[in-house]
This record gives C-alpha cells, sequence and structure tokens, in this order.
C-alpha cells in the first residue's frame, strides 16, 4: 500500500514537472514574451521602443537567458510560494489564486454535496432491477440531462427560475458579499450536467453486480433481499463509481468555467478564461499547474481508494 | 421405499425463456424422481437444458424464464405455489446448491467467514458467534486445513479447490436434505478434481444427503451417482439405474455418447471411435417428434417424426425408461457401433528433438517508467525438457494448469526464445530462432491447432481468406485460382462443403470453426503440428468426429503430431508416447502401455486413478493427492511434485533434484524411489473379465 | 461423417449489416466531402460553391433510410438517429431553403411569430435583427463539420497509438501512456483553453485541441481492446506464421476494435458538440460573423436577459441540445443493440 502511494506521488511529481516545462516552453516563445511587454508597458509603449530598446527590456527583466535557466528560477519561485504578478489584476498571482480557488471550492463542495447522493441513489434503483420501469426512466432522465450541455441548462434555468419566474437573480457576481441566492442556479446547472454520468456508471456497476453468479448464490442462500442488496450487492457496485466520482473533480474544473463565465461567478475558471484572454501569462501558468494538481491528486485518491475498496486487489 | 415421499418429484416439467424472438422450450417433459439418499447424475451435452432443471429446482430462472407446464414437488409440496418468503426459507437451508465456477459463486469483497455465517444467521436464528463456530467447524469437515485462516480469507486468497470445498461447505452449513451440484468440478484440474469428488461421496455417505448431479462427464457421474438421467436438446431420453443404463442403454443417443468417448479397449487403429453425424439443433430448430432423428441411424419416417414420442419403460431393469419408439426392435448387439480396422502406421525417423531445453522468466514487480528496478522473481516455466518425436508419430505431451505445456509450444513456435538447450526440427535449431528470423519454409513445418474453437478464427474475416492467407504466406500457390483451388482442396479435406469458403466464423458451430483451424494447419503441408487440447472445449459427440478427422488427416500426410491434454483418456487413445509434465519438468516419458502400466511415477499414478472413466467394469485404485499445484514462480526446491507426493522421502525429495531414471528402453521416470519401489507398484486401472483386452 | 449437415447459424450483428462496405462509403462521401469542402473552404471558391452541395441532399436521405432499416429494432437508436439526420438534413441543404440571409440586418427585437417589415419571422429576430431561423439552420453547419472532423481525427490518432501500445506494450506502450496520461491530467477545458490561446482560433486549431483532448482517452480504450485481443488464438496463430507486427495490428486487430469504437464514438461527438459550442461562447472558437449556434448564444447573453427575448438564447440552445441528444441516443441505442448479438 505505501509502496502503491509512493509510486503514484512519484508519479504525480513526474507529469507536474513535465506539465510546467511544456508549459514554460509554450510560454518562452517571442510571441508570449511581446505579451508579456504589452502587459507591462502598454501596447503603444511596446510599439514605440527600437528592437535595441526591446532587448535591453528583455534583459532587464531577465527574459532573454535560455528558457531552462528561467525554469529552474521560476520552479524556485514557485516552491517559495511565488506564483509571479497578474499584469491584467494588477495584483500577486498568489493570493488572486488563492482567493479565486476558495470561491470555486465552495461552488464544488455544494455540487458533489447534492449530486453524490442523488446519482448514488437513482444509479443503484436503476441497476437493482434492469429493464423496470424505474431503470428506464432513470436512464432516460440521465441521457437527457447529460445530452444538454451546461451552457443550455444554464440558459433554461436562468429563463425559467430568474427571468420567468422571478425568485433568483440572474448573476452570481456576489458584489454585495455572499448571497446564497447567487449560488443556487451555479450549482443546479452543474449538478444537472453532471449527475446523469455518474448515475449511468452506478447504475451499470449495479446491475452487472446484480447479474453476477455470487449475487446468485447470495439469494439461492435464502438470505432476506435486503441483506443482498445492502450487504452483497452495494458494496461491490459502488466501488466502480466512487473512482468515478473522484475523477470528477477533474470535469468539475472544465465545466466551472462556462458557468462562472455565464453567471459572472468569481471563481477559478472564470480568473483562468480572463487571463487567457487577455495574455495575462503568469495567472494561466499558475492557474494550469493547479489544475492539473488537483486533477492528478484526485487520481492518486481515486486510485488508492479503488485499492482500499477491492479486497481483490488490495491483498494481491 | 414405495411409501417412502420421493425428496424431489418432477413432473412432465417444461421450462420456457421468453425472448424477443418468442418462447424458447428449453426443458420439455421433464420427469424426475429422486428418494432420500440417493444421488441421481443428469448428463448430456451443452444446451441440453440440464442446468436449467437445476435452477428451476431452485425457482431461479431469471426474469424470462419460466415454467410452463407439469409439476414440481419437494417433499411432496409443489414449489409453483409456494411464496417469495418461503422459497427463501428453503434455498440454502433444505435445498442447496454447489456451482460450476468457485471464484465467481463467492462474494470477492466479503470474507469467507462472514459468507459462511450467514447460513445459520439466517436459517436458524444463531447468534453470529455461534454461526461462525459451526462455520469453522463445517470447513474441517470439508478436509480444508487451518479453518481459521480460511475464514478470515477473501476468496482470492485461496485456491479453486479450496474455493470449491467453501462453497460446498455453505451448501453442507444446515443440512439440506437436496444438493445440487451444477458441474462442480469442470473448472478444476484433474487431481483437485478427484478430491472433490472423494469429499462429495464421502458427504452422500455421512450426512445422506440426496443429490443431483449435473454433469458433461459420464465417468463422474458413474463415480458418485445412483440412477442417471440422459438428457438431450431438452429432453431426458433415457432414465435408469448407473448399472443398467451403462451396460443395457437402451436408447441411440446414449449409445451413440458411449461410443464417442475413448473408453480404456478404444484404440486409434483397431477400434477407432464412432462419432454421432450432424451437430445439436438449436432449440427453435428441433425437429417434431424425435430431436434425435436427424442424427439418429435407427430413424424411421412416419414413426419417429410424428409428434412427441412418449417416455416407456423398459424390460433391462427396474425404473429404466427410455424415450424411443423403436427401442424393442432394434437388436441392440448385432448393430453396435463399430468403425472400420485401420492398419497401424509405422513411425519414421525422428523429426523433432529437444535437449535439454529451458524457459525461466523473469518477472519484475510491475513496472515503472520512472522507477526501474524492484524484484525480480523467476519463473522456471520450463526445465530442461528432452524427448524425441518420429515422423507419423502422436507424441502427447500430459499436464494439468501450471505445466508449462503452453511456454513449451510458445518457444517452438519462436513467440519465446529459449533459456538453455536446443529444439532441432530436421538439422535447424529453433530454440534461439525467433518467427520473425525463420524463413517461410521452417515456419511452414510447424503449425499450431489451438484449444479454443471461437478464438481461433479471426471474426472479421471469411473462412476462405484465412486459409488462403496461410497459403499465400507459405508460398504454396501465389496464383489466384490456384489458391482458391487449394482452399476447397483443404475444406474437402476436414469435410467441410466449399461454400463455408465465403462465410464469416459466427456462422459456423464450434466443431466447424475447429475443423478449419485444422485445415489452417495443415495448408502449408507441415512436417510437426502442436495441437493444444483441440477438442476440449468441445461437445462429446462433436470431440469424436474431430479426433478421428485429425488422426485421419495425420495419417495420409505422415505427419508428426505433438498433442497438448490434461485427459488422459483422449490421450490414451490417440498417443503412441507420452510425455508427463508438472511444474515445468517431465515427470515420466515413454510409450503409451509404458506410462498405463507401472512402474509408475507417483505423479502418473495419481493422474491415472483421477481421470474419471465411463465403464462400470474398471476398477481403479484410488490414490487422492492432497494440496494444491505450487505457483510456478515459487516452486519447491527438491523435486516439483515433493509438496504431494504420497511416496515423499523427507529430507530427501524437498531438498534435491531427483534422478532421471531409465526404466527400460525410452521409458524414463524422474524420482527418487529406487527402481524396486518403482517396480513393485499395482496397476492403478484394471479391467474386468468382459470386454477388450487391455492394450497393456 | 456428415459435417456437410451440421446447420449454419446465421446471426450477422446489426453493425456487421451496417458495414456492408461500397456503396455505403460511397454514399458517406457523397454526402461528406461536398458539406466539408463548402465550409471549410467554401470562401474560396465564391458564389459558385452553392453547387457544391447537390450531391449531398439525395445522399443524406438515401443514408438516412438505411440507418432506419439497419436500426428499426431499436427505438432509441431511430430517435437518435432522426435528430441528427434533422440537422445533417439542414447543413446540406440549407443553401437551398427558402430562408433569408442570416447575416442581413433585418428588424430587430422582433418576437417569434409576428410580422415585421411585411416579412414573417417564426422565431423572430436577434438584436441586430437578423432572422432566428434562418441562424439556427446555418448555424448547426459549422458544428457538424468541424465537430466531426475533430472527433474523426482524435479517433485517427488515438487507435493507432492505442493499437501501437497495446499489441506491442513494453516501452512503447511505458511512453505512450504516459504521454496520455500527461494530457488525461489537464482538465479537459483548461487544455482548450491553452491550446486555442497558443495557436490562435480557428476551426483547424479546434480539430488539434479537441485531438489532444480526446485522443489519449481513445487511445486507452483502443489499448485495453487491443490487450483483449490480442490474447486471441487468431492472433497468435498469425503470429506463428510470422506476420509483420503491422500487418497483425491492421488485419488482426483492428477489424476488431472496430464495434465497441463506433458505439463510443457516437458519444464522444456530442462531447466534442458540447465542446465546440463552449469554446466558441467563451470567445475561444469560431469567430463571426457566419451564424453558428455558440456564437448566438454569446452574442444574445449580454443583450437578452429579459424573459421577453429570452427565445435568442434558448433557440441556439435547443437547437444544439438536440444534435447532442442524437448522439448519445444513438449511441445508447447501438450499444444496446450490439449486447443483444
Amino acid at each position: 500500500m505505501a509502496k502503491l502511494l509512493l509510486r503514484r506521488l512519484g508519479q504525480m511529481v513526474l507529469i507536474m514537472a513535465v506539465v510546467s516545462l511544456i508549459l514554460f516552453i509554450v510560454f518562452d516563445s517571442d510571441k508570449f514574451k511581446k505579451q508579456i511587454a504589452v502587459n507591462e508597458l502598454g501596447g503603444f509603449g511596446v510599439q514605440a521602443l527600437t528592437e535595441q530598446e526591446y532587448e535591453n527590456w528583455l534583459t532587464s527583466k531577465g527574459l532573454n537567458v535560455p528558457f531552462y535557466v528561467r525554469y529552474v528560477d521560476w520552479v524556485g519561485d514557485v516552491l517559495r510560494g511565488d506564483f509571479g504578478f497578474s499584469f491584467e489584476k494588477n495584483t500577486a498571482v498568489g493570493p488572486l489564486l488563492a482567493e479565486r480557488l476558495v470561491a470555486t471550492g465552495i461552488l464544488g463542495f455544494w455540487v458533489f454535496a447534492l449530486m453524490i447522493p442523488i446519482a448514488l441513489t437513482t444509479g443503484v434503483v436503476a441497476g437493482m432491477k434492469e429493464g423496470s420501469v424505474q431503470d428506464r426512466t432513470v436512464s432516460f432522465i440521465s441521457v437527457l440531462t447529460t445530452s444538454i450541455p451546461e451552457i443550455a441548462t444554464a440558459i433554461f434555468l436562468t429563463v425559467v427560475f430568474a427571468l420567468g419566474l422571478g425568485w433568483l437573480p440572474t448573476k452570481s457576481a456576489m458584489t454585495q458579499g455572499f448571497d446564497w441566492t447567487q449560488l443556487v442556479l451555479p450549482v443546479a446547472t452543474l449538478v444537472l450536467y453532471d449527475f446523469g454520468y455518474v448515475a449511468r456508471m452506478t447504475r451499470a456497476s449495479m446491475a452487472e453486480v446484480m447479474i453476477s453468479q455470487y449475487i446468485r448464490t447470495a439469494i439461492l442462500k435464502g438470505i432476506p433481499y435486503r441483506r443482498v442488496i445492502m450487504r452483497h450487492a452495494l458494496r461491490n457496485a459502488l466501488i466502480a463509481p466512487f473512482t468515478v466520482i473522484v475523477l470528477q473533480l477533474n470535469w468539475l474544473l472544465s465545466g466551472v468555467v462556462v458557468v462562472e463565465v455565464f453567471f459572472q461567478y468569481n471563481g477559478f475558471g472564470r480568473l483562468l478564461l480572463d487571463a487567457a484572454l487577455f495574455g495575462d501569462i503568469y495567472v494561466i501558468q499558475a492557474a494550469t499547474l493547479v489544475a492539473v494538481f488537483i486533477a492528478v491528486f484526485s487520481q492518486i485518491i481515486s486510485d488508492v481508494g479503488y485499492t482500499l475498496l477491492n479486497p481483490r486487489i488490495r491483498f494481491s | 421405499m414405495a411409501e417412502q415421499t420421493p425428496v424431489l418429484e418432477c413432473r412432465n416439467l417444461s421450462i420456457s425463456y421468453f425472448t424477443r424472438a418468442g418462447e424458447i422450450p428449453a426443458v420439455v417433459d421433464f420427469n424426475l424422481k429422486l428418494m432420500p439418499g440417493e444421488a441421481h447424475g443428469i448428463v448430456g451435452e451443452s444446451g441440453c437444458g440440464k442446468s436449467t432443471v437445476a435452477l428451476a429446482i431452485m425457482q431461479y430462472l431469471g426474469q424470462n424464464g419460466r415454467i410452463v407446464g407439469g409439476e414440481l414437488l419437494f417433499n411432496g409440496r409443489d414449489m409453483r405455489t409456494m411464496s417469495e418468503s418461503e422459497l427463501r426459507s428453503l434455498r440454502g437451508s433444505k435445498i442447496a446448491m454447489v456451482y460450476q465456477e468457485p471464484m465467481a459463486s463467492l462474494n470477492p469483497a466479503m470474507k469467507i467467514g462472514e459468507q459462511l455465517a450467514e447460513v445459520p444467521i439466517y436459517h436458524d436464528g444463531a447468534s453470529s458467534k455461534e454461526a461462525l463456530r459451526r462455520a469453522a467447524e463445517m470447513l474441517g469437515n470439508v478436509n480444508l486445513p487451518e479453518p481459521a485462516r480460511i475464514m478470515d480469507s477473501y476468496p482470492h486468497q485461496i485456491s479453486g479447490g479450496q474455493q470449491q470445498r467453501v462453497v460446498i461447505a455453505m451448501a453442507l452449513l444446515s443440512n439440506p436434505s437436496l444438493l445440487l451440484l451444477d458441474e462442480p468440478t469442470t473448472a478444476l484440474d484433474v487431481t483437485v478434481e478427484a478430491g472433490i469428488v472423494d469429499l462429495i461421496k464421502e458427504i452422500s455417505a455421512k450426512f445422506g444427503t440426496s443429490m443431483i448431479y449435473i454433469s458433461h462427464n459420464l465417468g463422474l457421474i458413474l463415480e458418485t451417482c445412483d440412477r442417471i438421467t440422459v438428457m438431450y436438446s431438452g429432453e431426458a431420453v433415457e432414465v435408469g439405474d448407473i448399472e443398467t443404463v451403462f451396460n443395457n442403454m437402451r436408447h441411440p443417443y446414449t449409445r451413440g455418447l458411449f461410443a464417442s468417448i475413448p473408453l480404456p479397449g478404444a484404440d486409434k487403429n483397431t477400434h477407432p471411435l464412432v462419432a454421432i453425424p450432424g451437430q445439436l439443433p438449436l432449440p427453435h430448430q428441433r425437429p417434431t417428434g424425435c430431436y434425435f432423428g436427424p442424427r439418429c441411424q435407427f430413424f424411421q419416417g412416419g414413426r419417429c417424426d410424428l409428434g412427441l414420442i412418449p417416455m416407456e419403460k423398459v424390460d433391462t431393469g427396474a425404473e429404466h425408461f427410455v424415450r424411443c419408439v423403436r427401442w424393442d426392435e432394434i437388436d441392440w448387439e448385432a448393430t453396435k457401433p463399430k468403425a472400420d480396422e485401420r492398419p497401424p502406421v509405422e513411425p519414421g525417423d525422428v523429426v523433432l528433438r529437444v535437449e535439454d531445453m529451458t524457459k525461466h522468466y523473469e518477472i519484475e514487480d510491475a513496472a515503472f517508467f520512472a522507477f526501474g528496478g524492484g524484484e525480480t522473481k523467476t519463473v522456471k516455466a520450463n526445465e530442461e525438457l528432452t524427448f524425441q518425436a518420429r515422423e507419423a508419430e502422436t507424441v502427447a505431451i500430459v499436464g494439468e494448469s501450471g505445466c508449462g505445456k503452453s511456454t513449451f509450444a510458445k518457444v517452438l513456435m519462436g513467440l519465446e526464445g529459449a533459456t538453455e538447450g536446443e529444439v532441432i526440427l530436421g538439422n535447424l535449431d529453433l530454440a534461439n530462432l525467433p518467427v520473425e528470423r525463420r524463413d517461410a519454409k521452417t515456419i511452414a513445418k510447424l503449425q499450431m491447432i489451438f484449444q479454443n474453437p471461437f478464438d481461433t478464427l479471426n471474426p472479421s474475416h471469411s473462412i476462405g481468406g484465412q486459409i488462403a492467407r496461410v497459403i499465400r504466406k507459405f508460398g504454396v500457390e501465389t496464383d489466384k485460382k490456384k489458391i482458391q483451388d487449394r482452399v476447397f482442396e483443404l475444406l474437402d479435406i476436414v469435410k467441410l462443403p466449399r461454400d463455408f469458403a465465403k462465410r464469416r466464423p459466427r456462422q459456423l458451430s464450434g466443431g466447424q470453426k475447429q475443423r478449419v483451424g485444422i485445415a489452417r494447419a495443415f495448408a502449408g503441408n507441415p512436417e510437426v503440428v502442436i495441437a493444444d487440447e483441440p477438442v476440449s472445449a468441445l461437445d462429446v459427440s462433436v470431440q469424436a468426429a474431430v479426433t478421428e478427422l485429425l488422426m485421419d488427416i495425420q495419417r495420409d500426410h505422415r505427419t508428426t503430431l505433438l498433442f497438448i491434454s490434461h485427459d488422459l483418456s483422449v490421450v490414451r487413445y490417440l498417443a503412441d508416447r507420452i510425455v508427463v509434465m508438472y511444474l515445468g519438468q517431465i515427470m515420466e516419458q515413454g510409450t503409451t502401455e509404458q506410462i498405463f502400466a507401472p512402474p509408475y511415477h507417483p505423479y502418473t499414478e495419481a493422474l491415472l486413478s483421477a481421470v474419471p472413466i465411463a465403464d462400470t467394469h474398471v476398477e481403479k485404485r484410488k490414490v487422492v493427492l492432497t494440496g494444491e499445484i505450487p505457483s510456478a514462480s515459487n516452486p519447491p526446491k527438491g523435486c516439483p511434485f515433493s509438496t504431494r507426493c504420497p511416496y515423499v522421502i523427507k529430507g530427501l525429495c524437498e531438498t534435491r533434484l531427483p534422478p532421471n531414471r531409465r526404466m527400460a528402453d525410452g521409458h524414463y521416470i524422474f524420482c527418487h524411489l529406487d527402481e524396486q519401489t518403482l517396480n513393485d507398484m499395482e496397476p492403478v486401472i484394471k479391467v474386468a473379465e468382459k470386454g477388450e483386452p487391455e492394450p497393456a | 461423417m456428415s459435417a456437410a449437415a451440421e446447420a449454419p447459424i446465421p446471426t450477422p450483428s446489426v453493425l456487421a449489416r451496417l458495414s456492408r462496405p461500397r456503396p455505403l462509403v460511397v454514399l458517406i462521401l457523397l454526402m461528406w466531402v461536398p458539406l466539408v469542402t463548402y465550409v471549410m473552404f467554401g470562401h474560396l471558391i465564391g458564389p459558385s460553391r452553392d453547387i457544391l452541395l447537390v450531391p449531398a441532399v439525395p445522399a443524406t436521405l438515401i443514408l438516412y433510410v438505411l440507418a432506419m432499416r439497419a436500426w428499426w429494432e431499436s427505438k432509441i437508436a431511430v430517435i437518435g438517429a432522426t435528430m441528427v439526420f434533422f440537422w445533417m438534413l439542414m447543413a446540406v441543404s440549407a443553401p437551398y431553403l427558402p430562408l433569408i440571409d442570416p447575416n442581413q440586418p433585418i428588424a430587430p427585437f422582433t418576437l417569434p411569430f409576428t410580422e415585421k417589415n411585411g416579412i414573417f419571422f417564426w422565431l423572430g429576430t436577434d438584436f441586430k435583427g437578423r432572422d432566428m431561423l434562418s441562424r439556427a439552420i446555418w448555424g448547426c453547419q459549422r458544428v457538424i463539420v468541424w465537430g466531426v472532423t475533430a472527433t474523426l481525427v482524435a479517433y485517427v490518432v488515438g487507435t493507432a497509438f492505442g493499437l501501437i501500445a497495446g499489441y506491442l506494450g513494453g516501452w512503447w506502450d511505458e511512453i505512450i501512456s504516459f504521454l496520455a496520461n500527461v494530457l488525461l491530467s489537464f482538465p479537459v477545458m483548461v487544455l482548450f483553453i491553452l491550446i486555442l490561446n497558443y495557436l490562435g482560433q480557428s476551426g483547424f486549431n479546434i480539430v488539434i485541441a479537441v485531438t489532444f483532448a480526446s485522443a489519449p482517452a481513445i487511445m486507452r480504450i483502443v489499448r485495453g481492446l487491443a490487450l483483449d485481443i490480442k490474447s486471441r488464438d487468431y492472433v497468435y496463430a498469425a503470429q506463428t506464421r510470422g506476420e509483420h507486427p503491422i500487418w497483425i495490428m491492421v488485419i488482426e486487430l483492428l477489424p476488431n476494435v472496430r464495434g465497441p469504437i463506433i458505439v463510443d464514438a457516437c458519444l464522444r461527438l456530442g462531447y466534442t458538440t458540447v465542446a465546440i459550442t463552449t469554446l466558441t461562447f467563451l470567445g475561444l472558437g469560431l469567430q463571426p460573423p457566419d451564424p453558428d449556434w455558440g456564437l448566438m448564444i454569446k452574442e444574445a447573453a449580454n443583450t437578452a436577459m429579459i424573459f421577453k427575448f429570452s427565445y435568442m438564447l434558448i433557440i441556439p440552445a435547443l437547437s444544439v441540445s438536440s444534435l447532442i441528444l442524437g448522439f448519445n441516443l444513438m449511441a445508447d441505442g447501438l450499444r444496446e443493440m450490439s449486447l443483444r448479438d
């Protein structure tokens, strides 16, 4: 177990190193160096520079040394907690990122708190009896909700609950401080889009377990049906959905971009998109690194969890 | 007996499955009467409905299965009228079942102790402490060592044989009056199977449990049961006492079945097997009248194809019934199936010579790209194999799982290099000549027939295309027309119609696919063909046809056949020489006569004793092995068989490799026992006065 | 021995029924090549480009009939295919339909089912006064063309790498799997944003971005299938007669991974459609002024936040949802049928 954990952590460090190096090489191009200059000096300022002055500017910023030298420096900075400076937001990247991550964390927490129980219950109920009415209903609803992209779900919910009924605000910028009513629509959008996938996975897993021979053994052993489901089936059926749910964290990071932009929620996704459109390089680099960290870390949790839940692997 | 209530009675039971294509009758008009303490065998080929009967008795036919007619009485009460909770109180307590695949039948995420304890808890209201105690006690009863350790294990942590013992223990925990065994040993190795069969016999003697034993293997039924039902295509065709049915069968199918299995006395030259022509009808293609009609030599139009044939009582013995309108007109003695005798083939020069061939694998502990190293283990797949094969000779390689026979095939075919030693074909050493470096001629000389008919052909390409590819690849023919002709010729040789060339594999039955596999192997006119269990996945009646076909082609082409098998009955029938392997090493080799008669290697002796033989005149000396086959990655230090050997010499066998004793010309035994002890062994198989002389 | 009498068991699979090769391939090419040319290179050809799509219309209709005949057993597949083919038909026949120029401003903020300036607007007009109906119909072209192309390229790349990793194993597998892991550790949207930011925003770059995002997952699926098929005896047979690994991958493995992959491809078409629409909405994808669903949402999101005008958002949202639902239902139906066979 410790060996597995160590190996996966090692793998994570390696992936992070490769990713950050790729990011660094990508952003080392002339195009992006110029972008930094534009960010700092303004568009006209850069145009006014002669070739020589631009070179001098690069030297003064330490940008014209080979990228691997700068990479080592940058890694050192990041390890010391210095993520660089956001020209667009005119602030240090570190605190900005932390603030936005907290906002997205709140969003994510509620999404998971609602999505997991809904998805697991519906999935299990559907998979218990393949082909039954409840199975068909759940399957239909989950196909429908996963087929409607987040952007469309956000529109439909806004039109009905904000524009039509007027129950909820259309935007979630939280300019007047935290307001839970502004959280409802973004959370609902993400839950609706996400739950179907997890429910379908749970259903498939449950259905597979229900036709397995050991469930037949349990039933033909004459123990009550409740116990067959609760003790024999669930334990095995929930192994696969568990890993899927943890990996959903990765999906969520994609989903929040759209939702945060549409509802103008000041979270991590919106920060990333703004930075990308503006060319705010240090923000993009830092945000990507954080996103990859979360994704790889959730993979490790999922792997470790899978091993812990599955005795067949745990003891081999 | 008459006044006793049967434990189980099926009266005209009919079971159907309902699918999109409509109703599919799985079992038709099935009758069975099982008295207390009796063991009843149900035998039949795949799809004959024998497992459906078992599930119907459990009232567990799934969502689309239903009993559509007849009665099913358990202790006199009709089970079809029972409520779900009544059924639940019967299942696992009065009626218990043992399944074909023990691994799949146990919950992988629950400890064995808990799975066992459920039975007393829910059926007898035992406290969980009491339940665990009883579970441990029962594990002792099924001869499992260290019950406490097993109770605390998960199913995957114990071996297949132990798992099956756990399932049997679970079934016995509430002392059932009826035990259903559905192919309980099919997934296990022969020597492990023998242990389980022994246990089953012990149980019926000790607890007096009534049993229904379902199997495709007549030999196993003979060893375990008092009465037998033979099923064919959803119908019971013959029912009676074991002795009666085995010696005075009165249904053409039953007799065909016996003629197509290699019993002692069958011999490829003097007494070839007689296959049942044709193949099993699919449920919706069953003919009217007798389902066996189209394959039956006694078929009479206007009588056999009229309506449902009733079961009739036969005069040969008590309670003997058969479903045949002509049983009393047929002269059963005069019409005994007999195939033409063939002259024996004289083997030619040595074609293949294997000299000290050794294959070791280094297994790294889960490699990962960033971190090399980790511990490496050596798996000794083959140790110093030495034997020869002559032209037109059949050499059988016999062994159970893990004995290294597939590794040997891989080295021979050039997919793996040997670690040491030589494999000489003609005058070329193949031991370290990978297939990429062999020329087309060499490759064509050495071809292979595979075990699984459903895997042997690529489902995406036509039959003709797959055979043609081999012809082209080996340069047998290059002209398009000639290739086509050669494909047709090969289809003729394996007795398939020529228009099969255009078909896809999914349109063929298992036996037909195996024929195509044989055609493909012979497409390049090979000198040596390796056949890896070519018939073991086929139904009994088809096995004989494919075996005979293979023998015929071999005879015509004077091909050397290396026949890999775990089944000593088949091997005795067709092999000229036998090589017995265990854990990568050759334990004994010699001619078929030498292997089947003493002196034996202790492992050969156990293997011979373990093979079930469907002949009431055969007496077997019982040699039951304890323990399991050790893992190939962690074999015993000395003799590989030392952990299970009944003759083990403490301090010698487990520490030092035995000598390879030469007992007679070409007969070698790899054992520490001295020659005197080996020579003094009693024969394992004795055939009583009746029947043909033993080929020994 | 009457092996000849052994009855054959003809059970052609549903997917196989669809893959009877030549006429089908010709039909697909007749539909697809003109459409791709029209959308990708139409601006180079000029006004005469409308002739291009003439053969595509009947080809699409025939394909639809063929699909219905092959899949009639599955209600779900029929519904899904109908939705998908509806949009395919709209894409190829848009130039021939009696539609108002989608880029011409006529009467801003006209509500659906009302008449203005003597023209009846079924679905109203947007804030610039462009006809919503014609924009919704024309808008499907780019999503379909770029979505399908991107998915196709991702599949070619993913399948090739998957076969190599699965069949050859060893170092090939280690390296390919590690690269896939690196790519998979990016949240999809982050990867899209990075790639499009680096390469610039165009349809072709969307194809590249989708390939980077989807190919690793496809590679994993194909690798798994290849690992399974690799141990089959027919592959063993090919190896023992000395076939080249490339021959084995293409002839023995590839045809047998096709079935599971077709189902997965339908699902992934849905994802790609979502991705393209979303990217356009975020301002990273296709550029104005030509109509596109994502673009329509993006433009309306700032102006239509009043209940009365919410049709400007709902129409493109419904359109894209129906196309994706079509792909997903088709995938479900195909899977259901492949399980039955």
